[in-house]
């Protein structure tokens, strides 16, 4: 890989090593992780949920989004510093491995399907009213969000089983 | 404890159902995913509730109707989460019924479903509402505490050595 010697350099930073070497500072950051992905995702399928029609139907698309993304968004911000902490302290392999990959590609798809859903679907149409017929526009992009974020978990906990040695 | 556990731990190992879950490479990580997609839905619902009784979110929407959106996410992911645990249990007996990390979770698991079940019968029974603030507030913050400390007891079970 091109990136090869600034990974080693990242690996051998002071931060790097620390988490890598301290046996309590390591799994506390996986916790970090692991409580930060699960409110993403738990946060996001409620929003996918209302999008697909099968739940809060009471509330509007609005209403629902402005309860339930902040803590989407803090819980991302999160996952995103833990993960960066944990990419650090072993960068050369996580790099190189198959499902990092695949996880970074689909979390970039859930982006990108979250910014469809903003700027070419949400402003076009009147989602102040609850209880309103769902558009399909609006179940394709839930369904969608929710198997990229199961992909992404999953991803993310095959990665633990192919690092071992590796 | 230890008395009957390791026996039990010896039997569990040795039955056909543990040497599947041992012996197929994608069957744990799969049943790993499914518990933290279920951890992902209960902690999101419990989020929610608290965070209404905190009055930090939701505010335009009463208590009581968020509990009713919320509490029933709980009673239907913690069977999904009994089986994939039963599940991962079964496939490495002492490495989690040995270990201390998972002991402290499931005392801290016990505690807070027993705490959640008092809130939904006061609920069922139209005491919540004119419960004091105080105990909601109690309510919120000590859930989000042993819910937090539940998901990282679980991460520890992979350093905890066992004896």
């Amino acid at each position: 890989m091109i990136f090869d010697p600034q990974l080693e350099w990242l690996q051998a930073t002071a931060l790097a090593v620390t988490l890598r070497e301290n046996e309590t500072l390591f799994p506390f950051v996986e916790g970090v992780h692991v409580l930060a992905i699960t409110l993403v995702f738990g946060s996001i399928s409620i929003m996918d949920m209302r999008l697909i029609g099968l739940a809060w139907r009471e509330r509007s698309v609005d209403q629902v989004a402005r309860s339930v993304l902040p803590v989407t968004w803090v819980a991302f911000a999160a996952a995103v510093v833990s993960g960066a902490l944990l990419f650090a302290s072993n960068a050369p392999k996580y790099a190189h491995n198959d499902f990092f990959f695949r996880k970074m590609v689909l979390i970039a798809m859930a982006g990108i399907n979250m910014a469809i859903f903003h700027l070419l679907l949400n402003p076009n149409t009147n989602r102040d009213s609850s209880g309103r017929a769902v558009p399909v526009s609006d179940r394709v992009v839930g369904v969608v969000s929710l198997l990229l974020w199961i992909g992404v978990i999953a991803c993310g906990r095959w990665i633990g089983f192919t690092m071992i040695g590796g | 404890m230890q008395a009957w556990l390791d026996p039990f731990c010896a039997w569990l190992e040795s039955t056909p159902l543990s040497h599947t879950l041992q012996s197929i490479e994608w069957i744990v990580p799969a049943v790993q995913t499914l518990h933290i997609l279920a951890i992902g839905l209960l902690l999101s619902a419990v989020l929610m509730l608290n965070l209404r009784l905190l009055e930090l979110a939701c505010q335009d929407q009463p208590v009581m109707r968020i509990a009713a959106r919320f509490l029933p996410v709980v009673w239907w992911t913690l069977p999904v989460l009994l089986v994939t645990g039963l599940l991962m249990i079964s496939a490495e007996p002492a490495r989690s019924l040995q270990n201390s990390a998972f002991q402290l979770k499931m005392i801290m698991l016990l505690s807070i479903v027993a705490l959640t079940f008092a809130v939904q019968r006061r609920i069922d029974t139209n005491r919540w509402a004119s419960s004091a603030r105080l105990w909601r507030t109690g309510f919120a913050l000590l859930s989000l505490l042993l819910w937090v400390g539940i998901v990282f007891a679980g991460r520890w079970i992979a350093y905890v050595r066992v004896a």
